[in-house]
């Protein structure tokens, strides 16, 4: 007889646990070093909390009534809590707040699919220090935590959340439209800006044909260059603020393990200006993402500046298992 | 972001691309826009067997159709190809849709048996139409966004059957030159979707492996452009 686990949730083993261990020791290690004290808070919040954070969010996000008649929510990332903790219980403390965690968040996945309902996630939340000194404090702290845990070919995409919005505006194409556009942006259908007609407002060829260009960016400076000779406000303004934290990058000696992408974009409602992907050659999917959110905390009635990351632990895992494995077996890996 | 566990690449990343082929209907032209795009492909026209050809610096899997966007998913393939039915189907996978490559163009539409009524009476006096598909997810949003309700009945073989014998009042199906549908006395109602086949990417091939996706992507653009 065997007593089943919801799908999507797992034990964990000795060995596996031993691996996860260490993968966190060596995060909270140097988040240590740089001065980044560790919080934790509830699994459990009031869903107006959490809908506070990302209304977004809150749509794969496990509700429930406790008996008092109190609508709670499993948090569904680590960002949000932290941002009210700051808010509200850190209002006196020195700015910048440099806070890490390692916690569990929780998400639905629609049924059926083989999605991870509890993950786990490390990562720092700067807040007080805006762009571009915190967004390149940040990075540079994530490249270092990447070689913490042995991803030394692991990459960060940096892009940057304003763009498309920015360039809608300039189009005037706003209400469901903009939505619609957005939304396949964060899902990369070109094909759907280029081609559909009709539901996306009154985009010409000529401007899907600019987006589409402008979304396909991805490399080091030159795509820069590449961006402004397609011209236009948004596109400068966006340019001139990757250039100034690109250059701040390079002065530090990490800019080749950031890639510029224009086309990144993340389908948290919350992030503002910079965002950022972790990619490892070994695995897939992404293994981590974040970027800034400097609108986040003025939803909770502190207005700060504010960015952060998260590395997704299980992935992190992987990548670290698969990395030893090639560096075991050289050369092609494929049976036949 | 949650997500699978199961996902990994396996790769060092050294090699060159790997890309999901589909099997059936979208094999041949696939075949012919990869030979257009310079690719030796007779490996693959000769034989039937294997699942796995090399060509010179891209190797293809092969695959039912509907399995293209989990390989691309996981990064067990860098590319796919496969029908936008398939992709709308699963629309919930994480993978980049880049190209429409404008061959296998089938229609997806709504059918019931010709003269009959049985989708206006079901709908007038049951509240709902019974709908056979083996597109839950396409029938379902299709209907929820022109305002109806529908009991969708998802079955994997020939859909044409449902209405004949009673299981449903009509049904949701891809249809190319529409002759198993009128053979079996079916008439088309609606039009839900045009679908043609597309090139997918896997997000963190596009992202790392830049120079060789993007002039993938040139080459069969540039194929498919040519003439036939």
């Amino acid at each position: 007889m065997t007593h089943p686990i919801p799908q999507g949730t797992r034990d964990i083993l000795p060995e596996e646990m031993r691996e996860l261990r260490r993968i966190e020791a060596a995060l909270r290690e140097l988040f240590d070093a740089r001065g980044y004290g560790e919080v934790n808070t509830p699994a459990i919040e009031f869903a107006a909390v959490t809908d506070t954070g990302d209304p977004r969010l809150a749509e794969s996000a496990y509700r429930f009534f406790d008996p008092g008649g109190e609508l709670l929510a499993l948090r569904s990332d680590m960002t949000v809590p932290i941002a009210r903790v700051a808010a509200d219980r850190l209002a006196d403390a020195e700015l910048p707040l440099r806070l890490q965690y390692a916690g569990n968040a929780y998400r639905a996945p629609r049924p059926g699919r083989d999605r991870l309902r509890e993950f786990r996630q490390a990562g720092v939340e700067l807040i007080g220090a805006g762009a571009p000194e915190g967004t390149v404090e940040l990075l540079e702290l994530l490249v270092g935590a990447l070689d913490a845990v042995g991803l030394n070919r692991a990459v960060v995409g940096l892009g940057d959340a304003d763009l498309f919005r920015q360039l809608l505006d300039e189009l005037g194409v706003e209400g469901v439209a903009r939505d619609r556009i957005l939304d396949r942006l964060a899902a990369h259908d070109l094909v759907a800006i280029e081609a559909e007609a009709g539901d996306l407002g009154d985009l010409g060829e000529a401007e899907r044909g600019v987006i589409v260009e402008l979304s396909s960016l991805r490399g080091g400076a030159e795509v820069l260059d590449q961006a402004r000779k397609i011209g236009g406000g948004a596109v400068e303004r966006a340019t001139s603020r990757l250039a100034e934290t690109y250059r701040l990058l390079t002065d530090r000696g990490i800019s080749d393990r950031v890639q510029l992408d224009l086309g990144l974009l993340r389908d948290l409602g919350y992030y503002t200006g910079a965002i950022l992907e972790v990619y490892d050659p070994a695995v897939g999917q992404i293994i981590g993402g974040g970027g800034r959110y400097d609108s986040l905390m003025g939803r909770f009635g502190r207005e700060l500046p504010a960015a952060g990351f998260a590395l997704y632990l299980e992935r992190v895992h992987i990548a670290q298992t698969e990395e030893e494995r090639l560096a075991r077996e050289p050369g092609p890996v494929r049976s036949r | 972001m949650s997500g699978s566990v199961a996902a990994t690449h396996r790769r060092s990343g050294d090699e060159g691309l790997r890309m999901a082929v589909p099997r059936g209907a979208l094999f041949g032209p696939c075949l012919d826009l990869l030979e257009r795009a310079g690719f030796d492909v007779s490996p693959a026209r000769a034989e039937s067997r294997s699942l796995i050809f090399e060509l010179g610096e891209l190797t293809i899997i092969t695959m039912r159709p509907s399995d293209v966007p989990t390989y691309v998913e996981a990064g067990a393939a860098d590319l796919g190809i496969t029908g936008k039915d398939v992709i709308e189907e699963q629309s919930d996978r994480e993978v980049y849709e880049l190209v429409d490559l404008g061959f296998g163009r089938c229609r997806m539409v709504v059918a019931a048996l010709e003269g009959d009524d049985s989708l206006e009476r079901s709908a007038s006096r049951l509240g709902f139409m019974r709908i056979a598909t083996k597109y839950r997810l396409i029938a379902e949003r299709y209907f929820e966004s022109t305002g109806r309700q529908v009991e969708v009945i998802e079955v994997k073989g020939s859909v044409e059957l449902a209405p004949l014998v009673g299981l449903a009042d009509g049904i949701v199906d891809l249809v190319d030159t529409g002759r198993t549908m009128r053979e079996n006395g079916l008439a088309e109602r609606e039009q839900i979707m045009v679908c043609t086949a597309r090139l997918l990417a896997n997000r963190v091939a596009h992202k790392l492996r830049v120079d060789e996706v993007d002039s993938m992507i040139e080459r069969l653009r540039a194929a498919g452009d040519a003439p036939k």
